[in-house]
């Protein structure tokens, strides 16, 4: 502990965070980017399988469902660590997939993630739908929409509990760096995204360094929770 | 119409981190950390850079990661510094051309007040000491260079440490970096390379006790991935870096990396001499 | 879209009605909550179907309705096909079910359910909301508007689904006297329409002015099926002249 103390590390570090935003060092301004792309096309891509997911899981009666709930409700606990190793032995060289040589690339990172991430989604977009069919269920049957039908309908009506599931996931891939860190490889310009530059400095010992690069990360957090919150006003706004 | 909105955003944002088709020229080099934390491939691979046009990725992990990296031929170009790890590596197929390229040394480092009074020319007579006071020493303990280094110490002093018990003696599992962590954290000794330890910022009460001890020679050797084992690997641009890495350019560029004033690396290519130099 | 509700080659429902129902009995947990129950529905006029709580009327209502399978008994509808019939009908219940979303898009979502092509969905909707009297409703967030206003959006949207037979539950028993009067009006309007209405109320006043048929229930059984006049003037058994006297608990 140095002279200062925790307090005074702590501040040092915002200050150091806040000197490195201002002086927009171009290789910040790129781990900044790469991670919001990451972490944000992971989100958007888990969305596209995960909301509908979840809705039908709420709405539909078949066979396996029962485990499948299961899985899902498990998976929002999927290691991170253990997910990048598997994604790393699928996207090898010696690996199944590795002729697409995918791996040490933001799109492998992007892969792992939106595996990370689509449980959480999906486990929380059944909710908001059961949540919904206790109100709409004799409603729907009225009208004739079958299950799948019926998906669309519930998600656009789901849509801001929803939206925070959304960000919930966007959360969980912008804090993990275990899977990333194995197929992204931390590479210097090309797959080092903020929580991995943060290891590699605490690796080196320049915890004041990585300090500062987590708050720069807390702050980036913060700016998409805020631009999220103001999205929802604004559509409740439009809708009167 | 809002779900298509959405379908069309994610598509565009996972397509845009799709690999840009060979635009340039790129090679995948594994390596260690102590090469990429202290800071030195940030140091020449630029020059490397400058004079070919390929550009060198680094994957930076343990030892024994980075040989399973390139053994599964998800590398072209392998970096590391453990000669009989390299050496089984070539045998079994996976490389060829194995090249020296330079060395440095380790050090052992503890608490500058040294309760087990290790501070001496000998690197073993200090774990010697550090044993017989039960003093906390931290070991990387994750079959990399270092450890396997620190072993042979160990087994020179004719010592077990995990057997003796006692708790003194901590295997991180970890990297250099959060094993200096640790060791500052808890006022341990410990081995660590002089390059990682140069540019280690987190020294706390740490110091230098044990250096110059001929045991603690760490010499890299630089492995091209077999092309006949894996066909994709870019033999020509990974031949080109290994050329010049061992080449007069690169192993100038080696010597002339300081940290602090302090030269980390000893270029000890067989052609390092420029011809007629 | 997938799953809407339309007949494959885009045939239109025949007519429903005559219903001819014998023998139906509903059961849940050992007990019988609808006990053999027998009349005919026909077309072109309101039935109401009256009782006390806990009688059964909007169990039967759903049964009519397809929600609940029935135990035991017949249905003999002139449509055998269900899924023709349940483009044939809609379903009004007594505490309005709007999605949270605009008037329009509550709307929407009904018409494209029933498969009515995307062009004629915007007149249909100008011309339900007109017809309920929310014409100008079409942007506000339907969960915002008051309870009778919510209850004749739902009107709006029966109508706009064009059925041959509304069934409504209760459809004015939580709303005050204005908004009740207003949802009779619009039931009188669809009834002119040709629309045929079955609904069960626990209001009598309402029964009288709307009902040209009465079905009484009473715990699970259908104790009288009359024209409304002789009914009222001459009920037959005796909970229902209990229950007009108003000494059964409504």
């Amino acid at each position: 502990m140095g002279p200062l103390g925790i307090s005074g590390e702590i501040g040092e570090a915002a200050a150091t965070a806040l000197r490195l935003l201002a002086s927009a060092d171009p290789e910040l301004l790129g781990i900044v980017a790469l991670s919001l792309q990451v972490s944000l096309a992971a989100t958007a891509l888990a969305a596209l399988l995960a909301l509908p997911l979840g809705a039908l899981l709420a709405l539909a009666r078949f066979p396996g469902r029962g485990a499948l709930v299961l899985l899902v409700n498990a998976g929002m606990g999927l290691p991170p660590v253990v997910v990048g190793l598997l994604v790393y032995l699928l996207l090898s060289r010696s690996g199944p997939l590795g002729e697409y040589g995918l791996l040490f690339t933001p799109t492998a990172m992007v892969i792992a993630q939106t595996i990370l991430v689509t449980p959480i989604v999906a486990a929380l977009s059944r909710q908001a739908v059961t949540d919904l069919l206790e109100d709409y269920r004799e409603h729907l049957a009225s009208l004739g929409l079958r299950p799948l039908a019926a998906v669309p309908v519930l998600l656009v009506d789901a849509r801001f509990r929803l939206a925070t599931a959304c960000l919930a996931g966007f959360g969980r891939a912008a804090a993990e760096v275990g899977a990333i860190l194995i197929v992204g490889g931390n590479i210097r310009g090309h797959t080092r995204t903020m929580t991995t530059a943060i290891a590699l400095e605490t690796s080196k010992g320049a915890l004041a360094q990585a300090l500062a690069l987590g708050f720069v990360l807390l702050l980036v957090v913060l700016s998409v929770n805020l631009a999220a919150a103001g999205l929802q006003r604004v559509a409740r706004r439009l809708e009167g | 119409m809002r779900l298509h909105g959405l379908a069309v955003l994610a598509l565009a944002l996972v397509a845009a981190t799709l690999p840009a088709r060979a635009a340039e020229r790129t090679i995948l080099l594994a390596s260690t950390t102590s090469t990429e934390n202290s800071g030195l491939f940030a140091h020449i691979l630029p020059v490397f850079e400058t004079a070919t046009g390929i550009r060198v990725k680094v994957v930076a992990v343990g030892t024994g990661q980075a040989i399973e990296i390139a053994r599964r031929g998800d590398a072209d170009v392998l970096l590391v510094h453990h000669r009989p790890s390299e050496e089984a590596f070539v045998a079994a197929g996976f490389g060829v051309d194995r090249r020296e390229v330079m060395a440095n040394d380790f050090v052992l480092v503890g608490p500058r007040a040294d309760p087990a009074g290790a501070k001496g020319p000998d690197a073993v007579a200090a774990l010697a000491a550090i044993a017989a006071a039960r003093a906390p020493f931290v070991s990387r303990g994750d079959e990399s260079g270092t450890h396997q280094l620190e072993r042979e110490l160990w087994r020179a002093a004719g010592i077990e440490p995990a057997a003796a018990g006692g708790g003194w003696y901590r295997e991180a599992g970890s990297g250099m970096g959060a094993t200096l962590n640790m060791a500052a954290g808890m006022a341990a000794y410990t081995l660590a390379d002089r390059g990682t330890w140069a540019s280690f910022a987190n020294r706390r009460d740490l110091g230098i006790l044990v250096e110059g001890d001929p045991r603690l020679v760490n010499p890299y050797g630089v492995i091209l991935v077999n092309p006949a084992r894996h066909p994709h690997v870019k033999a020509a641009e990974a031949r080109a870096f290994l050329d010049w890495l061992t080449g007069p350019e690169g192993q100038e560029a080696i010597g002339s990396f300081r940290v602090g004033g302090e030269q980390l690396f000893r270029p000890t290519a067989a052609g390092r001499e420029a011809p007629g130099g | 879209m997938i799953g809407r509700l339309a007949a494959a080659d885009g045939a239109e429902p025949a007519p429903l009605l005559p219903l001819e129902v014998e023998g139906l009995v509903v059961e849940a947990g050992g007990a019988r909550l609808l006990d053999g129950l027998a009349f005919t529905l026909r077309p072109q006029r309101c039935t109401v179907i009256l009782g006390p709580n806990g009688a059964g009327k909007s169990l039967l209502l759903r049964v009519l309705h397809g929600l609940v399978p029935p135990a035991r008994g017949t249905l003999r509808w002139s449509e055998p096909d269900p899924t023709l019939r349940r483009l044939a009908q809609a379903f009004l219940f007594q505490k309005p079910v709007l999605l949270r979303r605009s008037v329009r898009g509550d709307l929407a979502v009904a018409l494209s359910a029933r498969g009515v092509p995307r062009r004629q969905r915007r007149a249909r909707i100008e011309e339900a909301l007109a017809l309920v009297g929310l014409d100008g409703f079409a942007g506000r967030a339907a969960r915002s508007l008051s309870g009778g206003e919510q209850q004749r959006l739902a009107l709006a949207r029966a109508w706009a689904l064009r059925p041959q037979l509304l069934l409504a539950d209760e459809p004015t028993a939580s709303l005050d006297p204005a908004a009740t009067r207003a949802v009779e009006a619009i039931l009188r309007d669809l009834r002119a329409r040709g629309v045929t209405v079955v609904m069960s109320t626990h209001d009598l006043g309402q029964a009288r002015r709307l009902a040209d048929e009465v079905l009484f229930l009473h715990a699970g059984r259908l104790l009288e099926c009359a024209p409304a006049d002789r009914f009222f003037a001459r009920p037959v058994s005796a909970e229902a002249r209990a229950f007009l006297a108003g000494e059964l608990p409504g």
